[in-house]
């Protein structure tokens, strides 16, 4: 055979291995997960808090975690969805073409770029001189920096797929750029936005190192937002501290809740976005 | 039966038999049935988006790199069926040269444009395989052949984008040249250039067909009554006439390309 | 006229935006996102500015050679030297390029290039999907994983064979070490190249491919001579992205490579990367004199190491995607 051929081959060949290295990270890491948690999972983990000596293998569950956590990314997500709404569409209606526009976006692409853990120091640095303790609030303050720009750049590609014809057509029915915004380009891009917010939510919710400094971390469920919070993240790599076996295995529920939650967002999203865009004119 | 072809010049080049081409569900090219002689040059006419650019694909099989294309039927080369299983698509490419309509010089110097071919055929054929200085040779001849050479002789190592596009264009040639097909296929080869430039190319192309067999696709009718010595009428995905140009341009038999030669349609 | 039933309410709560006029309505609305987008476009310097405030004190008082060369660190003794720390981060950073990059390239051409509509179609989202796994699961799979196969396997087998390569040469008998970080990381910075790389590959124009594959050469030499010499600096940004990920990647990292603030001088080795030195001893950096100066620096560069490549990268597929 050809000498082309034959490298043509074992190049393809080569591509397939790869594919499979890479697809069976993922199913083996979901296979870990799901192997050692599933069997230490259990409903009196889900609805309990930490009671008395939990982490040397006693009483209790993660409840003030799973909370904790929602509550975090949730409240992040909420703050985050108010800042970058308004920029996507800002660089859409009023930066349209122009070179200001294109710097936001290489400064949101850089700032997702930043490690979660420079957010955390950041955002530990403000509290610092707003006078607040490691809280619900200054966890929300980290993550909502962190969810910022993959929603924003979420939320600006949504948008770019909106047809620009319908822009032109609600302009030229006389509406303003905010009218059209809000009215049309918005109600148009729902799916890919709701898409830009799962995916921060996720983000969010998994990241561990920005809220390590920020939010703490409580046996309670929290309560205010200017007391600490626990955190699914944080929760997992505390019990799998300890020497404890018992207390490990614990940890490894923990993790198949944690990727349960952020696979499901993603399945979620991925649903939503294909059953909404039946309304939306392409 | 059909082996020897190519020592009878008399017989065609190409022959088509029911070729059919889909993309997707949409079916582009029907039952062309249709022969190439061997030299001279082929033109292929009909309006815009009637199959011309996928009738030359298929004759070098670059329809199959394009997703969701079907070919059937038959396209014989030399008494070979290139649609055969087992066909050595890169060799049936190595044969059948294509130019197309934009110029598109690969991102290296002029020099190595026009050896591309030759080098990476040199690891498989040793007969077409080269030392460094006939890879000079073959580099000059084939920049000559494309009527370049004079204008680039001095700065072979500069960057091929930096040539005008009919410049580009000329080299596309000599790089396809390069790699000595015996069928040109040549996709509307001047609908990007100037006038200049485009004569240049014209020009060319009929000093090449001296031997090599041309097929030249054009919407420009008076390109074709200048260059062709055959002619293929396509007409929505249909072969509609086909035969000498002076008989097609003179006395077309068919009232579509009557009508279509007349630009009333089209 | 006071309003008496929550409809009328509704409606004269509703009705306060017309007064103002539309026109104004959307001036106003240009004023408030223009100034919400200006202070995120401000947010990087802010970022830097800040933590170069809290850094402040200790870089006045200590030469930055001092800090980055330094190899003891004893905060109690007021010894800050991040060297250790830096080579643990490069170590474990640049072993998971050396482990991630050649088979991401290799799914990105496949991806961009070979396969199948359907193929690909069902193959992306998976790899979306890892990128979506939180780190601190990662970490979980790394400790469950590839820490004890390194222990139990790859070590022993290393150390029978290939023991006289310095490289290779340890007397940890962990399996937390550079290498089991360079895995999980690896692992993680999958998506990252895979992503950008097959996008840079495939934008490169069509013509050009078909004007190689026309002159019988095959597919991969199309994409060895022409697709990735034309798609050469994307795929380098591409590489840039997954590094600086991989740079300051934290709890993942923290959790399998034994965090022992040595400087490795195998794969084999423990190592003690920047970003676990900071997550590990927030707690206790308030109560000795410069030490949240020093971690707060350490931070800051991280940052600066990660927003030089990361901009660079940006602004390389920035040119690219214009120039197509
Ligand atoms: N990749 C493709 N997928 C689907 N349809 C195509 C594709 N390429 C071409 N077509 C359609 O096939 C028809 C013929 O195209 P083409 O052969 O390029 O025509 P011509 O070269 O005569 O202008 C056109 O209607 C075009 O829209
Ligand atoms: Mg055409």
């Amino acid at each position: 055979m050809k000498w082309s051929k034959v490298e043509e081959k074992i190049f393809v060949a080569i591509m397939i291995c790869s594919t499979v290295v890479v697809l069976s990270s993922l199913a083996l890491i979901l296979g870990t997960v799901i192997w050692r948690g599933l069997p230490a999972l259990n409903l009196a983990m889900l609805i309990q808090t930490p009671k008395g000596g939990y982490y040397l293998g006693k009483e209790g569950g993660i409840l003030n975690a799973i909370l904790g956590s929602l509550f975090l990314a949730g409240g992040a997500t909420a703050l985050a969805l108010a800042i970058s709404l308004p920029i996507a569409l800002y660089l859409h209606f009023y930066a349209e073409r122009s070179w200001h526009g294109e710097v936001v976006r290489l400064a949101l692409d850089v700032l997702w770029g930043i490690p979660s853990i420079v957010y955390g120091a950041f955002a530990f640095t403000l509290m610092l001189w707003l006078g607040l303790r490691a809280s619900l609030l200054g966890g929300i303050i980290a993550l909502s920096l962190l969810e910022l720009p993959i929603m924003t750049r979420g939320m600006d590609e949504a948008i770019n797929m909106v047809h620009p014809l319908l822009k032109e057509a609600s302009y030229s029915l006389g509406a303003t750029r905010l009218e059209t915004a809000l009215k049309i380009v918005v109600r148009q891009s729902i799916p890919g936005l709701l898409t830009a917010v799962l995916l921060a939510f996720g983000r969010g919710i998994g990241d561990a190192a920005s809220v390590l400094f920020t939010a703490g971390f409580t046996d309670h469920l929290p309560t205010s937002l200017f007391e600490p919070a626990a955190s699914l993240p944080l929760a997992i790599f505390f019990q799998l501290s300890t020497p404890f076996p018992a207390v490990q295995d614990r940890a490894y529920a923990s993790a198949l809740v944690l990727t349960g939650i952020v696979l499901t967002l993603s399945l979620i999203s991925r649903r939503l976005a294909g059953r909404l865009t039946e309304h939306v004119i392409r | 039966m059909l082996s020897d072809r190519k020592s009878d010049m008399s017989e065609p080049h190409i022959r088509m038999n029911d070729l059919n081409v889909w993309y997707g569900s949409y079916h582009i090219l029907r039952h062309i049935t249709a022969d190439i002689p061997a030299q001279g040059i082929t033109a292929i006419i009909g309006p815009s988006g009637c199959g011309k650019t996928t009738l030359l694909k298929s004759i070098n099989r670059l329809l199959d790199e394009m997703e969701g294309t079907r070919v059937q039927g038959q396209i014989w080369l030399d008494g070979m069926n290139i649609y055969d299983n087992g066909v050595d698509v890169t060799e049936v490419r190595t044969r059948v040269g294509f130019l197309a309509p934009k110029p598109s010089p690969l991102p290296m110097s002029i020099y190595d444009n026009v050896a591309y071919g030759p080098r990476i055929h040199q690891h498989d054929h040793n007969s077409r395989g080269s030392k460094n200085q006939d890879l000079d040779r073959i580099v000059e001849l084939n920049l000559r052949a494309a009527g370049l050479w004079e204008e680039v002789k001095d700065r072979l190592r500069s960057s091929a984008s930096q040539l005008s596009t009919g410049q580009q264009q000329r080299l596309c040639l000599a790089r396809a040249l390069a790699v000595k097909p015996d069928v040109l296929l040549c996709d509307e080869p001047t609908s990007a250039l100037d006038p200049i430039a485009a004569q240049k190319i014209e020009a060319q192309l009929r000093e090449l067909k001296k031997e090599r067999t041309i097929v030249v696709v054009t919407h420009m009718l008076r390109q074709a009554r200048r260059m062709a010595d055959h002619v293929i009428f396509l007409w929505m995905g249909e072969l509609v006439e086909a035969g000498p140009a002076m008989q097609m341009f003179a006395k077309p038999r068919d009232g579509r390309t009557q009508a279509y030669l007349d630009g009333d349609i089209g | 006229m006071a309003p008496s039933t929550p409809t009328e309410f509704i409606e004269k709560w509703l009705a306060i935006p017309k007064r103002l006029s539309r026109q104004t309505l959307d001036r106003l609305a240009k004023k408030w996102m223009g100034f919400q987008t200006v202070a995120v476009g401000m947010l990087v310097p802010l970022i830097a500015l800040a933590l170069l405030l809290r850094a402040q004190p200790i870089l006045t008082v200590r030469p930055l050679g001092e800090l980055l060369f330094g190899t003891t660190w004893h905060p109690i003794k007021q010894a800050f030297g991040f060297y250790p720390f830096i080579m643990g981060t490069l170590w474990v950073t640049i072993t998971s390029m050396i482990i991630a990059v050649p088979p991401s390239l290799m799914v990105a051409i496949y991806l961009a290039e070979y396969a199948p509509q359907r193929v690909r179609a069902l193959i992306k989202p998976l790899i979306d999907l890892l990128a979506g796994i939180p780190s601190v699961v990662y970490g979980v799979w790394g400790v469950l994983t590839v820490v004890p196969l390194i222990r139990n396997y790859v070590a022993p087998t290393i150390d029978r064979w290939l023991s006289f390569v310095p490289l290779f040469q340890s007397d940890n008998p962990t399996g937390y070490s550079v290498l089991a970080g360079g895995v999980v990381l690896a692992v993680m910075v999958f998506p990252i190249i895979i992503a950008v790389a097959e996008e840079v590959i495939h934008a490169v124009p069509r013509d050009l491919r078909e004007a190689s594959l026309a002159m019988g050469a095959t597919r991969w030499q199309t994409m060895k001579y022409v697709t990735l010499r034309k798609a050469v600096a994307g795929v380098i940004a591409a590489i840039g992205l997954g590094f600086s990920r991989a740079f300051g990647e934290t709890m993942a990292v923290m959790m399998v490579v034994g965090n022992v603030p040595k400087v490795p001088s195998s794969i084999l080795d423990s190592a003690y990367p920047l970003t676990a030195l900071i997550a590990n001893n927030y707690g206790e950096m308030m109560s000795v004199p410069l030490y949240d100066a020093a971690l707060l620096g350490a931070a800051l560069f991280l940052m600066v190491v990660v927003l030089i490549f990361n901009i660079a990268s940006r602004l390389t597929l920035v040119r690219l995607v214009q120039h197509s």
